[in-house]
């Protein structure tokens, strides 16, 4: 499987990684070699099996609803990039 | 040509638990921002979802409400995509097997009854939310709301009018309320609707594009932003053009559906099983536990009301509609000695009137079923008449004071002493004689002036009944 | 002092001949004189002496624990209150954990000493160390190879002495190619074993927390510590907490080992070859017997793991966004801008490509050729073990094809790094505990790994095995020149 640098672009966009038009032409060389050696995943039959998503096939646990979280803004606001009035500020988001 | 309206809805209620559905900070309305932005909240590296029993425990109590098939197992999924709001990149939600399967819910129009199908129901989180007001041109986030569980609740595109749609809505807001799995408050976001719309000519098989209507968020809304896309839509394809698929906002100042900036790449949400939490299994015991919880569901309700209270259809549906309503009247009836459709009356008109005056729900009524109950029954052991009944209730309102004691206070009680009422007729007798004798002439309508001026002078506590008797007795 | 373990050390600081601040100095002190190895993104200097300090009145009043007072050092993923977490990457160079993970939590209140947080590849994505936005690491065996990855930071300091143990976490060999890397003793349990909470996540359902050691018993005892229930985790298993030290000295009499024919084929260094043959007799002497067994489809294991890893890495990393903590870029245009710069100056090479093999694997269109497959393999390869430990109780083999590799060799070919996992990752794939123990060097002087791989939960099988084997040979007691 290889991948042109345009897929790179929309996966990259995706993802929200800026790239520039070189580095799309570099990832698509290196990600199609990966891919490759992903595709050897088809050389084994799965037919009839289950996926497995968790390493054991254990039951979800489920908590009692209580309030258990203190009020941590002050703590957590410190490390943050860009706060004012207890709000999280980004750049204006537009609908 | 003929077209005919195809209408689905996905409507988002925020489930009534404590804590979130993922964590265990407060779930609370109004706080102050981000203060119940916990750990898991605000996704820190390292932190872990932890789900809410109480959340999955709402979510079948959902599904038995609709007579839904129950996915005992069930997987959450994560939706990835990038939001301000969205603090992990992703939120929480269920995709393959969601907890509730298929379900319907039956709804009245002016064109009768028609059963809507639900093709499922799943819980997810809430996210944050985004403040526009101007932070030096940037944008505030809230995530106190971020981790709310929701249930969201999908029809089938079964619906082929707006009227048809808001009567889902307002059955399915009923349906939650009475379950007592939301407070389905649809100013604070509580109950929410999108609705899916497209049209096709009358006896076309194949649907229409469609296009998804946000921010609908009042049953009025609903009506006019499904009118008004309806409309364009047609005008679209009438005028030779196509409908695409998108996602449209309806603004209601004004009052025009529009279409949202239109996104630079197409969604590409990559749903997976989300690893940091295992199936879902509930077992049948908890399946059972939740059915045990159930309240009487209110179509049963009404029947009910009508055969063991007596009450015609109407009434009785008014009363069903709120739980609260229909609890509080089932209260009066059961200690009251009044006549049913006493209790109805007087609910539906002095009490409603009351409440709407002063904006309480009934819940809050400063006249609770115990004191209520006392009063009709002091009208139905003739106390006191309807009409002081009506001044006691204004006095209750207002104190702490029980029935008696405010009939006793202001001395309401009713005249029933029919030598007492006598002097008080012979005295109106006596002083009108002018009256009494155009009555005398063939004159009915005085009768009334007669009873007037008795239950004047009696302060309105003569029995009205006796009045009217002893009247006769004397001018016949 | 640097060459005791960790029991002898109990001993001493019960017996007070030095306190825990003296020992506590002296690691501190190591640590310094060994800059050059670049094992540590930060050092916990001020914090590790009132620790050190609490530990010693904690011995005074007579109510230590075993490991109370003992220094460790913590992989830089482990998140570690009012202290810099930065999980190698740049993205988080500014980020101050305001908590403590669990096992963190759990290792403070035994007493244990943090000297500082290890340098490890970005995200755990790695297996030479040098994808850490703080710098390659040094193995101390050869200072121009890698320690292995992504625990080489915990891997370099223990193998050097400059702490007597390390917490670490192996997603697909993080925790045991490192230790056959640096000659050390590593262990991962089962998966569920150790709390992932406040482990930062690079792929959730294969990620588990471990420790890096120089024998089976140290590790055992800090392992024993670090495990247990934690209701902030929902795959955390609410099982009660073995004795692993217990079990250390039964006997091997009976046991028998298996041996995938799958792990001794082509490719695999012939010294490495060698010592794990030589391995084999020793476990003959001691009483096993070793029986053939199969894991047809461990081929695939890298394939998959490469499917289902980045897939949950792409996820989990999306989180990094600039907006409650972390790095935001200095000038963008716009909200996605912010994101897109923020990210792509946030993370490294090897990360972005993970990020955006995860992002294609799950999108519309390859999910069920790419995904759904790869967790179906996961499934085979977790039945084929299933099927192996009906004949044998644990399976050994070599931790790695090749021992440490030099600096810069494997820059520009991310495939042939993948390739060091083959034969580590198929554990992760199926939750169960694994090891790898110094079995001797090849001919460049390089440690050479030995890999024990235990049925699930079944941790003290292997915990004994490696025990026994430390009991017959010295490899582990083996210290790199310049540091003895």
């Amino acid at each position: 499987m290889s991948l042109t640098p345009q897929e790179i672009t929309h996966i990259a966009r995706l993802a929200r990684l800026k790239t520039n038009p070189e580095e799309a032409e570099s990832y698509a060389t290196q990600l199609s070699r990966i891919m490759d050696l992903i595709d050897q995943l088809n050389s084994i039959d799965t037919e009839n099996i289950e996926p497995m998503s968790h390493p054991q096939d254990a039951a979800l646990r489920l908590r009692d609803d209580e309030v258990t979280k203190l009020n941590l803004r002050e703590e957590f606001q410190a490390i943050a990039p860009e706060c004012e009035n207890g709000l999280y500020l980004v750049p204006k988001v537009i609908d | 040509m003929q077209w005919e309206i195809v209408i689905g809805l996905e409507v988002h209620v925020q489930l009534q638990t404590k804590s979130k559905i993922f964590s265990g900070a407060s779930t609370s309305y109004g706080a102050s921002p981000n203060t119940q932005a916990c750990d898991v909240s605000i996704a820190l590296p390292g932190v872990l979802p932890v789900m809410n029993r109480e959340a999955a425990f709402l979510a079948v109590k959902f599904g038995l409400g609709i007579d839904a098939e129950i996915n005992q197992r069930s997987i959450f999924a994560r939706k990835n995509y990038f939001y301000p709001d969205l603090p992990k990149g992703y939120q929480i939600s269920q995709f393959e097997l969601p907890v509730v399967g298929k379900g319907k819910l039956e709804i009245k129009t002016s064109k009768g009854c028609k059963t809507i199908g639900i093709t499922r129901a799943h819980l997810e989180e809430d996210a944050g939310k985004s403040l526009h007001e101007d932070f030096h041109g940037m944008t505030g986030i809230d995530l106190n709301r971020a981790g709310t569980p929701l249930l969201e609740i999908v029809s089938e595109p079964d619906m082929r009018s707006a009227e048809e749609a808001v009567a889902y809505l307002k059955q399915l807001h009923m349906l939650v309320r009475y379950l007592g799995i939301s407070d389905g408050n649809m100013q604070e976001g509580s109950f929410r609707c999108d609705a899916n719309v497209s049209v096709r000519p009358a006896g076309q098989k194949e649907l229409g594009t469609r296009a998804e209507l946000k921010n609908i968020n009042s049953f009025r809304f609903v009506e006019r932003a499904i009118g008004i896309e309806v409309e364009r839509q047609i005008e679209v394809i009438e005028d030779g053009g196509d409908v695409v698929q998108e996602t449209r906002l309806y603004d209601s100042d004004l009052d025009e559906t529009r279409s949202m900036r239109s996104k630079e790449e197409a969604h590409d949400y990559r749903y997976f099983p989300d690893p940091d939490l295992p199936t879902m299994v509930l077992d049948d015991s908890f399946i059972e536990s939740v059915r045990a919880s159930l309240p009487e569901l209110p179509h049963l309700r009404q029947t009910r009301f009508v055969s063991e209270f007596s009450l015609n259809d109407s009434d009785a549906e008014k009363l069903v509609h709120d739980r609260d309503a229909a609890d509080y009247f089932e209260a009066v009836c059961n200690s009251s000695a009044a006549d049913t459709k006493i209790v109805a009356n007087w609910m539906n008109g002095e009490l409603n009137s009351a409440l709407n005056t002063a904006g309480l729900s009934i819940k809050d009524s400063p006249v609770n079923s115990d004191r209520f109950a006392e009063l009709l029954d002091r009208i139905t052991d003739n106390t006191i008449s309807g009409k002081i009944a009506k001044e006691v209730f204004s006095l209750l309102w207002d104190s702490n004071k029980s029935v008696d004691e405010i009939i006793e206070e202001k001395g309401l009680k009713q005249i029933t002493d029919s030598s007492a009422i006598e002097s008080i007729v012979d005295q109106v007798l006596a002083e009108n004689y002018d009256q009494v004798a155009q009555y005398k002439d063939g004159n009915q309508k005085v009768f009334g002036f007669f009873v007037g001026q008795v239950m004047k002078l009696s302060q309105g506590k003569a029995n009205p009944k006796q009045v009217n008797e002893l009247l006769r007795n004397k001018l016949d | 002092m640097h060459k005791k373990t960790l029991r002898e050390h109990h001993q001493s600081l019960k017996a007070k001949d030095y306190s825990s601040v003296e020992l506590t100095t002296y690691f501190l002190d190591r640590i310094k004189n060994s800059e050059d190895l670049n094992a540590f993104i930060t050092v916990t200097e001020d914090r590790a002496l009132m620790q050190a300090d609490q530990a010693d009145r904690t011995i005074g009043s007579g109510k230590m624990d075993l490991l109370t007072g003992i220094p460790l050092a913590h992989k830089d993923l482990f998140c570690t209150k009012d202290v810099l977490t930065t999980c190698g990457s740049r993205i988080l160079d500014n980020f101050i954990s305001p908590y403590d993970a669990t096992a963190v939590n759990k290792l403070d209140a035994k007493g244990m000493v943090t000297l500082g947080k290890t340098n490890m590849d970005e995200f755990a994505m790695g297996s030479s160390n040098e994808t850490s936005h703080f710098g390659i690491v040094r193995n101390p065996w050869d200072k121009g190879r890698v320690p292995g990855g992504s625990s080489g930071g915990s891997a370099a300091a223990v193998a050097a002495r400059l702490a007597p143990v390390a917490s670490a976490t192996d997603t697909g060999g993080s925790i045991r190619q490192p230790a056959a890397f640096c000659g050390l003793t590593g262990i991962k349990p089962s998966y569920g074993r150790v709390s992932r909470y406040g482990m930062i996540a690079f792929a959730s359902s294969l990620d588990q927390g471990g420790v890096l050691g120089t024998t089976a018993e140290d590790c055992a005892l800090v392992l024993e510590a670090m495990t247990g229930f934690d209701e902030n985790d929902s795959t955390s298993l609410n099982l009660e907490v073995p004795d692993y030290g217990a079990s250390l000295r039964k006997p091997l009499t009976g046991r028998k080992i298996g041996l995938p024919k799958e792990f001794f084929g082509e490719g695999i260094d012939g010294d490495i070859s060698a010592s794990i043959e030589e391995a084999i007799r020793v476990y003959e002497r001691l009483g096993a017997t070793t029986v053939e067994v199969d894991l047809p489809n461990s081929e695939v294991g890298i394939p998959c793991y490469y499917v289902l890893a980045p897939a949950e890495a792409s996820s989990n990393l999306s989180r990094f966004d600039g907006v409650r903590y972390g790095h935001r870029a200095a000038l963008y245009e716009d909200l996605n801008d912010m994101y897109e710069t923020s990210r792509a100056e946030g993370f490294g090479a090897e990360v972005k490509r993970r990020i955006m093999i995860g992002a294609y694997v799950l999108s519309s269109g390859y999910y069920d050729a790419y995904y759904i497959k790869a967790q179906k393999l996961r499934r085979m390869i977790s039945n084929d073990f299933s099927a192996a430990f009906e004949k044998c109780d644990f399976i050994l083999g070599p931790t790695t094809p090749a021992t440490a590799f030099g600096i810069g060799e494997k820059d520009d070919d991310p495939v042939s790094m993948y390739l060091n996992d083959i034969f580590t990752n198929s554990a992760n794939l199926a939750g169960l505990p694994a090891m790898s123990l110094p079995s001797g060097f090849d001919s460049n002087g390089l440690p050479v790994g030995l890999h024990l791989i235990g049925k699930y939960l079944d941790e003290s099988t292997i915990l004994n095995a490696a025990h026994l084997y430390q009991q017959q040979t010295d490899w582990h007691q083996r210290i790199p020149g310049g540091y003895e």
